[in-house]
């Protein structure tokens, strides 16, 4: 069983490096997501989670595709997405292709829901923007029905109705996986994770943690309301972003052009005023485990951390010393002291095997085990 | 009782610059006019001495310390006046960026004083159709009079048709003034409202 996960999530840009002026062809960058996932295993991580993009110049487009190909060559490897579109994919769809990975994976699968924020996403695949809460709202609970009910009846208001329709393959031990709902901004995504007892996300990347912590607040405080355990004992993920080597001056001099080129904040503030500002840590694998450690004393005790690693233009082979340092020197250390005074009651990290228990304990006894 | 606060934003480039002289003397204006009934806090917000912060959060979406102060300030104002120089027959490119990265609800039902300066004054009514719809989208609450100072009205400036640079700022401040005693105080911010999630699924049924 473990405590907390940890691994990491990608975007799936394809972008120049700014230090050759070289650009990976999609072909590359691909089958470099791959080796990325694989090494993930390897080093020790437990978590691989891929974005989903309809344009240019993302590669990911069919995450599931994708992940079963990993799945097939990794035996351990938890396999996510970050985040999977909930307002512009068919629910009917997602469930499907879901379960499907599901089994071939032999449970090793969760997923991340995402309103996505690409406006021409929204008309490309025939819905609209303005609708985006409500389409996450209807869509998941959709999907939410479909994995748990055998036959189902629906009429909704963006999609069209289903008249006894079951959802195939059904999910694997009759348990679907693990939800987890991701928002930068939204209290309404924090309320519908609460409601569902569904797991929440915070990205954690681009801007100051006071930003995440109200939203991460009000989903405690809500899985609470709904009855699900206490505020302590709601689901939550966080994302991060380093870049490390054993000098701390290396990792600062070898990040800064990727940084200042970087696709989301590039051309923008410094190196020094955006790792003071945003989690950004970039420096030794002790400076990155020192400000990691301090994400619990914000968000309370957690159960994911993801690292962005892989994006900016940084070449693969960076990227996989940047594994290496994460698994061997990093993460060991972040395991043995997130569990250091943990409390016994803040669940683990969800897996297929432990939403199974939960699902038979609660068969066993319906009223003991809320949580 | 507390003191009113007035924040004036000045958009001026230069240093020294009129743009900011007129802004302290509408601020001036305003803390006279207040004098007998309330005690008044003025607060000047210089955008030259933001404008590298004003660009980052353009590019980044979140403001950094300094900025994220001065945006504070302004928000929680009792009374606000928004000073510009007039930049190719409108508002300045920093003034209106300044105004963009704060969130659009958070100026509803402000008292504004709009004013700026330019060389000649041709350009005042830039004001009406520029500054005054940009903070009537904003739901503020725009006094009828604003101060346009031109290169002469420094000087004996004006004609026989109209008031002098010192009477318009005097009305202009008057008007403001009155807005602010009369404003009920800003109800303190609300914590994240939440729909209840029943509420948000049961208004998507068909």
């Amino acid at each position: 069983m473990i405590t907390m996960q940890f691994g990491i999530f990608t975007v799936g840009d394809v972008t120049t490096d700014p230090t050759t002026g070289r650009t990976p062809s999609e072909h590359e960058r691909i089958k470099a997501m791959v080796t990325i996932a694989l090494k993930a295993e390897e080093v020790g991580l437990d978590v691989f989670a891929t974005g989903e993009h309809h344009n240019p110049p993302f590669v990911p487009s069919s995450p599931t595709t994708m992940l079963g190909y990993i799945a097939a060559r990794t035996k351990r490897l938890i396999l996510s997405t970050a985040t999977t579109l909930i307002t512009t994919n068919d629910p009917v769809k997602i469930a499907e292709d879901f379960a499907m990975l599901q089994h071939l994976a032999d449970g090793r699968v969760d997923l991340m829901m995402g309103r996505g924020n690409t406006g021409p996403v929204y008309p490309w695949f025939g819905q609209d923007i303005r609708q985006g809460i409500n389409l996450a709202i209807e869509n998941y609970a959709l999907l939410h029905q479909l994995w748990r009910q055998d036959v189902v009846d629906w009429e909704g208001r963006f999609r069209t109705p289903l008249q006894g329709f079951t959802s195939t393959p059904r999910p694997l031990d009759g348990v679907p996986p693990f939800v987890w709902h991701g928002s930068i901004r939204s209290p309404e995504i924090a309320e519908q994770a609460a409601y569902y007892g569904d797991g929440f996300f915070a990205n954690n990347i681009f801007w100051p943690k006071e930003h995440y912590i109200r939203l991460i607040n009000l989903y405690r405080q809500r899985y609470a309301h709904y009855g699900h355990g206490t505020p302590e004992q709601a689901i939550v993920g966080l994302g991060g972003q380093v870049f490390m080597r054993k000098n701390s001056q290396d990792a600062v001099r070898e990040f800064r052009p990727y940084f200042d080129n970087a696709p989301v904040y590039g051309h923008g503030p410094s190196l020094e005023d955006f790792t003071e500002q945003t989690p950004l840590t970039v420096g030794s694998p002790q400076e990155v485990i020192d400000r990691t450690l301090t994400f619990r004393e914000s968000f309370g005790d957690y159960q994911r951390q993801l690292f962005l690693m892989d994006h900016a233009g940084l070449p693969l082979k960076t990227v996989l010393e940047q594994l290496d340092i994460l698994g061997e020197e990093v993460v060991p250390v972040l395991r043995k002291e997130f569990a250091l005074g943990r409390p016994s009651n803040v669940p683990d990290a969800p897996t297929h095997e432990s939403l199974i228990a939960r699902r038979d304990a609660e068969q066993a006894d319906p009223v003991a085990s809320t949580s | 009782m507390k003191p009113l606060k007035v924040v004036a934003v000045s958009a001026g480039l230069s240093q020294p610059s009129s743009t900011r002289l007129l802004a302290d003397r509408l601020a001036d204006a305003v803390r006279r006019r207040l004098a007998e009934e309330r005690e008044v806090e003025v607060r000047v917000v210089e955008l030259r001495d933001l404008a590298t912060d004003i660009a980052k959060n353009l590019v980044t979406g979140f403001p950094g310390p300094a900025l994220r102060e001065a945006i504070e300030a302004v928000t929680e104002a009792d009374g606000l006046i928004a000073v510009t120089p007039i930049f190719t027959a409108s508002y300045s490119g920093l003034f209106k960026s300044f105004f963009d990265v704060i969130e659009d609800d958070k100026l509803i039902g402000k008292p504004v004083l709009i004013a700026a300066t330019g060389g000649t004054a041709r350009h005042s009514l830039a004001l009406e159709h520029a500054l005054r719809p940009m903070f009537v989208y904003l739901r503020s609450i725009v006094v009828p009079t604003s101060v346009y100072a031109a290169s002469e009205d420094w000087g004996g400036g004006g004609d026989s048709r109209t008031d002098g640079l010192a009477v318009r700022i005097d009305r202009a401040a008057g008007e403001l003034a009155d807005l602010m005693v009369h404003r009920s105080p800003a109800a303190p911010a609300a914590d994240e409202v939440v729909v209840p999630f029943a509420e948000q699924l049961a208004a998507l049924r068909p």
